[in-house]
């Protein structure tokens, strides 16, 4: 099993220290899952994280200038690591003005991700900063837990609104109430709606778009084609999952989407030409 | 469902609508009394009065003169509920509160009667909230007998210097006392704490007095706690008067201008702490 690679341009420096910090706001551990031409940061819902799942996508060649790496066999070229990466954060963000950085796994006391960075000088001797990050690696049996999520079966897929009025309404709404009804249908439209023994408030979004999922929903003509425009799809979610969500946000998105499977499951997906997040926020009843 | 379409139709059947182009006109203002979260609001044709009350000592009023609404109609002389005044807040600023200039959330608010809820209408950048915030039966407000007739002592000040002096004093002090005299110290705040007692005198003729109106030497002591409330309606305004009257109840009223340059006012009542020997 090895693994190193090396980041040069201050620009993907940055973009990868914002991806993780993003990540570090959504869990507080997740699973590194590292193969020849991606990174994938997993978070499967479990009870005890409230159900939440995410399943963040980065091409290894748009940030990393070397990337080698030897997975467990030959057939399973693959590591999985569990990672804090709040910790990746912080080391990353001491980073920022590096000449050139290292990621690599080490073992040391216990199995680390070694981030050496070259610091610029103004004499001639070169400094290096070395955080040693520790980790866990997954044995290959637990593997099958880190799979992509299946697209699920959703009702309705709409755009979303600038995240930025998004959190600003989630914020308020947190402070009445702490569940929150997300509804969409496919004439763009979305409502966010709470109610309480004190107040009812709805927040009506119009004209959002709706994403074509062309080739799935044409196919077999699924329940988007035979949907009656003007009807809600809604789930019933935990306000602070929704919040985290929108609070981390440090990835400028350029498509925010949301899919909703009837009182099943909220789907955000964020795409950002080569990171995709995808955050999954179960309906409660 | 644009503001304009509600507005029509539903007219009729409303005692009170009221609407404004920045719903932070009427949020700034209700912020500087929230110290508990029943206010009771009582419209009439003048406008629109919100009171807020602690323990019967303390009772802080805004006041909205009709035309600071764009719209402002009433169907009765006079209108009353009682809503939670920290929700209400949280639905005013719904978007966020922007204070970007240009960028201003539009209010349209309504009542249909004893009974109903009160209904916010809010649009920033053409996206629509609907609040619908439960009232109560109004409770009545204290009458506090202030009346201006009584008054013995009285000042106005630019905020500014009060901001100073509160921002300074010593709030490990139980109580401020404030002495009102047609001689030395003419206006002095004093605070007895654990670090040692201060006061801080005001000149009559200093450039922040604009009056300076007292006929008998008065000292009374307020409870801090009690007071400290206000210093969120002395951080909006620009100027504030102070007076006291024969019994010793303090008025504070405080003149705010808001984002569009009009003027309304906010006005604390508190009882005194206890009787001090007059000297």
């Amino acid at each position: 099993m090895k693994f190193r690679g090396k980041i040069l341009d201050i620009a993907c420096l940055n973009h990868f220290t914002r991806v993780i910090t993003t990540i570090s706001k959504l869990t507080k551990t997740c699973v590194l899952r590292l193969t020849p031409d991606n990174l994938f940061f997993v978070l499967s819902g479990k009870v005890a994280n409230g159900g939440v799942s995410m399943w963040c996508e980065l091409s290894q060649a748009n940030f990393f200038d070397e990337y080698q790496m030897e997975g467990v066999s030959p057939e399973d070229n693959e590591i999985c690591l569990e990672v804090t990466p709040e910790n990746l954060s912080r080391a990353l963000k001491t980073l920022q003005n590096a000449k050139a950085v290292k990621v690599k796994l080490t073992k040391k006391h216990c199995p680390c991700l070694t981030i050496a960075a070259e610091l610029p000088t103004l004499s001639s001797i070169n400094r290096v900063v070395t955080h040693d990050v520790p980790v866990d690696v997954i044995p290959r049996r637990l593997w099958n837990e880190f799979k992509e999520p299946s697209m699920p079966d959703f009702d309705v897929s709409i755009y979303l609104p600038p995240l930025k009025t998004l959190k600003n309404i989630v914020d308020r709404m947190k402070n009445l109430s702490n569940f929150l009804v997300m509804e969409a249908n496919l004439s763009g439209e979305m409502n966010l709606k709470i109610e309480t023994d004190l107040v009812s408030v709805t927040t009506h979004f119009k004209d959002l778009g709706n994403p074509p999922w062309g080739d799935e929903a044409s196919q077999d003509g699924g329940p988007s084609q035979s949907r009656d425009p003007e009807d809600m799809a809604q789930a019933r979610v935990d306000i602070r999952k929704l919040q985290q969500f929108l609070m981390g946000q440090q990835v400028n998105p350029s498509k925010a989407m949301c899919n909703i499977v009837h009182e099943r499951v909220v789907h955000l997906i964020l795409l950002h030409e080569d990171v995709s997040l995808q955050y999954f926020i179960p309906a409660v009843a | 469902m644009p503001l304009s379409t509600q507005s029509q139709g539903d007219a009729e059947q409303y005692v009170l609508v009221a609407s404004l182009d920045n719903a932070r006109n009427l949020s700034n203002i209700l912020k500087a009394i929230t110290f508990k979260d029943h206010a009771i609001f009582s419209a009439t044709p003048n406008g629109l009065k919100v009171t807020v009350e602690d323990s019967k000592c303390l009772q802080a009023n805004a006041f909205i003169q009709a035309e600071i609404f764009q719209e402002f109609t009433i169907r009765d002389d006079s209108v009353g509920f009682q809503v939670n005044l920290t929700v209400l807040l949280d639905c005013l600023n719904i978007f966020g509160g922007s204070t970007v200039p240009g960028v201003s959330t539009a209010l349209r608010m309504c009542y249909k009667g004893y009974g109903y809820p009160l209904t916010l209408f809010l649009e920033e950048g053409g996206v629509v909230t609907v609040c619908k915030i439960n009232t109560q039966e109004p409770e009545e407000p204290v009458d506090f007998e202030f009346c201006s007739t009584n008054v013995t002592n009285k000042v106005i000040l630019l905020s500014e210097s009060l901001k100073e002096a509160f921002s300074e004093l010593d709030m490990t002090s139980e109580v401020l006392q404030i002495t009102m005299s047609p001689s030395q110290p003419y206006f002095r705040l004093s605070t007895f704490g654990n670090s040692g007692n201060a006061h801080y005198d005001y000149p009559k003729d200093s450039d922040m007095m604009e009056l300076f109106r007292c006929t008998k030497t008065q000292t009374n002591r307020y409870k801090m706690s009690l007071l400290k409330p206000s210093t969120k309606a002395l951080a909006l305004s620009c100027k504030v008067s102070v007076r006291t009257d024969s019994r010793g109840f303090l008025s504070l009223q405080y003149l705010v201008r808001n984002d569009d340059g009009q003027i309304c006012f906010v006005e604390y009542f508190c009882c005194p702490d206890e009787e001090v020997e007059e000297q």
